[in-house]
């Protein structure tokens, strides 16, 4: 008998999740408790040790957040997954194992405003350098390699512009390269774009956005996809070399294709400390439950709500590659069929001042500084998520001061468009 | 036999019915991962006989080293080989001179001999490569979940109460001063059964 593979929609109900032991509860209980009592000394031996499976202090590791884990590995295609605090926390994490003062990572330009800010200012701090690279040019992302490289950074679909990126050709470079491709795939959740199947070795989440779904907890995740060669030469001394921290375990040969997750929980979340709350843990994973049917719903409505923009008098331009029309259409054919994500941007004919208005008229969608709810949010990005750029890197990210961003919700598409329609007029 | 990937079915069928294990190259360094496997599979029963001709006369977790497969002076349903793919070869020609054969040829994470394994096979042995046991036997069981593992498999039953680990027990301390009877009682069938 040959395994059988489950479907996307059973591993969001249920991978990583089994009745309790003890009580037989079938939801995952809340393991709301900061430690675990060893069976002996030899056990907390092991288990510090790394010689044995288990739990210690939730800084380390939580029973709720391990359901968490495997949960979105397996939703991903990856190994092994480690949980976070936000996808901020994530991203340091990772970075973390991978760079030494001086190192350098390429990144794309059109990323969250959040992420460039902590690629810029943050990392500078830490010696790392970033180099920028433009998605719709994949050439420039192979110029910008240099001895000092040590990773790619992407985003699957891009915060605010909605575009969606060659991931294939540029997991090439870094192939070529010898280095990780990280793709952060929070817009379009496993469900749209698997990364990992088109040559991601890493993929990042902030699970605030869709995954969790509800708007209620911040988490960010960090996914193995198990792929990359850690040890080939001396660029990733955490994974390849003996760990001081560890009495000279060696991380990859120890665990195979999940040390990297196993790095970012044994040398990155312990010491860096940026635990998630087993309480938002829960949360999240009560949301992942639903996310087929949530992303179904939230692209259906992303469509039909770009469609009635794209006919609108008062609208300039709608960036949304689920439009025909639109110059990531093929992409978006490609890499996200079941559609193209809930987060795009349109501009209006006259300029800010109308996007100013148009916000604050609305009385449906939220004006708020987030996106993947179930309800419809609303943000100007050049005065809030992207105010840190200067214009030209705003143009360049997708945020030009005359845009607004829009975060189509799971609510009645006729109620969305009849607000806009109304907030377009007023 | 593909060796690309492997079914559940297989290794669970392995990991089920072998009892004995040589593991050949293991390490008295508690740092190596011979040493987490060889621990590992001898705290879940297995048999483990330590196989390693640097380290004869000494023991590891109280097993004594063996210097090679044909000092073992029992049956030994699996071979577990620690050795990087260039000395597999010898070690399966080694195997393949025992009586009786072992069942099983296991070719640690990161080693793999095809030709090896064709040999082996040949002769009726099962054949593993590139795999460590001790995550397969994790993953498996799910243990390895705490780790934020995928362990690619679904249950809606109950999961079993960790080996070693939370068990009811008669040592409560009773603070409400009322009877514990009935739930010693049932403490004490429940360790009794387990």
């Amino acid at each position: 008998m040959t395994d059988r593979h489950p479907g996307f929609s059973t591993l969001a109900v249920h991978a990583g999740a089994q009745p309790d032991p003890t009580t037989g509860a079938r939801a995952t209980p809340i393991y709301q408790t900061t430690s675990f009592v060893f069976n002996d000394a030899d056990h907390a031996a092991s288990l510090f040790g790394l010689q044995a499976f288990g739990n210690i202090y939730t800084r380390i590791g939580n029973p709720t957040n391990a359901v968490l884990e495997e949960r979105v590995a397996a939703l991903e295609g990856g190994t092994a997954a480690l949980a976070v605090a936000s996808g901020h926390a994530a991203q340091v994490v990772v970075f973390q194992q991978l760079l030494m003062p001086g190192d350098e990572i390429i990144a794309a330009r059109k990323l969250y405003g959040g992420s460039i800010n902590q690629f810029t200012h943050a990392f500078k701090s830490f010696g790392w350098n970033v180099a920028w690279a433009d998605s719709d040019d994949i050439a420039s992302f192979e110029r910008a390699v240099t001895p000092h490289t040590k990773a790619i950074f992407i985003e699957s679909i891009a915060n605010p512009s909605g575009s969606i990126t060659d991931i294939e050709a540029i997991a090439a470079v870094a192939r070529k390269a010898g280095v990780p491709l990280i793709v952060d795939n929070t817009l379009a959740t496993p469900y749209l774009i698997r990364p990992i199947d088109h040559g991601a070795d890493i993929v990042v989440h902030s699970l605030t956005k869709f995954l969790g779904g509800h708007g209620n907890s911040l988490g960010g995740i960090i996914v193995d996809a198990g792929t990359f060669d850690w040890s080939k030469d001396n660029k990733y001394p955490m994974l390849s070399e003996p760990r001081p921290e560890y009495h000279g375990i060696k991380l990859q040969e120890t665990f195979g294709n999940f040390a990297f997750a196993i790095a970012c929980r044994v040398l990155g979340l312990r010491d860096l400390g940026p635990a998630l709350s087993p309480f938002n843990a829960f949360m999240i994973l009560t949301g992942i439950e639903t996310l087929p049917l949530r992303m179904q719903k939230h692209c259906e409505n992303a469509k039909a709500v770009a469609e009635f923009l794209a006919g609108h008098p008062k609208v300039a331009a709608v960036n949304y590659a689920g439009l025909a029309s639109d110059r990531y259409n093929n992409l978006a054919r490609k890499y996200a069929p079941k559609g193209a994500g809930a987060v795009f941007t349109f501009s209006l004919k006259d300029g800010y001042d109308a996007g100013v208005n148009l916000v604050s008229n609305l009385k449906l969608f939220s004006h708020l500084a987030n996106v993947g709810d179930t309800r419809s949010l609303v943000i100007h990005p050049a005065s809030t998520t992207h105010s840190q750029l200067d214009d030209a890197a705003k143009v360049k990210s997708g945020a030009a001061p005359d845009v607004v961003r829009l975060s189509i919700g799971i609510e009645d598409k006729e109620d969305l468009i009849a607000d806009l329609e109304q907030a377009l007029t007023a | 036999m593909n060796h690309d990937a492997y079914d559940d079915n297989y290794i669970r069928a392995i990991l089920n019915s072998v009892k004995s294990i040589a593991m050949v190259g293991a390490s008295p360094v508690n740092v190596r991962p011979s040493y987490f496997a060889f621990k590992y599979l001898a705290q879940r029963g297995y048999d483990m006989i330590p196989v390693n001709p640097g380290h004869v006369g000494k023991s590891l977790l109280g097993k004594p080293f063996v210097a090679s497969l044909g000092d073992i002076d029992r049956p030994i349903d699996m071979i577990d080989i620690f050795r990087n793919s260039s000395h597999i070869m010898p070690v399966v020609d080694e195997a393949l001179k025992l009586s009786p054969l072992p069942k099983v040829i296991w070719m640690q994470l990161g080693a793999r001999d095809d030709a090896a394994a064709e040999k082996a096979e040949a002769a009726g042995i099962q054949v593993v490569m590139n795999r460590c046991p001790k995550i397969e036997y994790g993953r498996l069981s799910s243990e390895i979940s705490w780790m934020g593992v995928n362990s690619r498999t679904l249950s809606s039953k109950r999961a079993p109460i960790p080996t070693q680990g939370m068990r009811l027990s008669l040592n409560r301390m009773s603070v409400g001063g009322g009877e514990t009877a009935a739930s010693d009682r049932a403490a004490k069938n429940k360790s009794e059964l387990s």
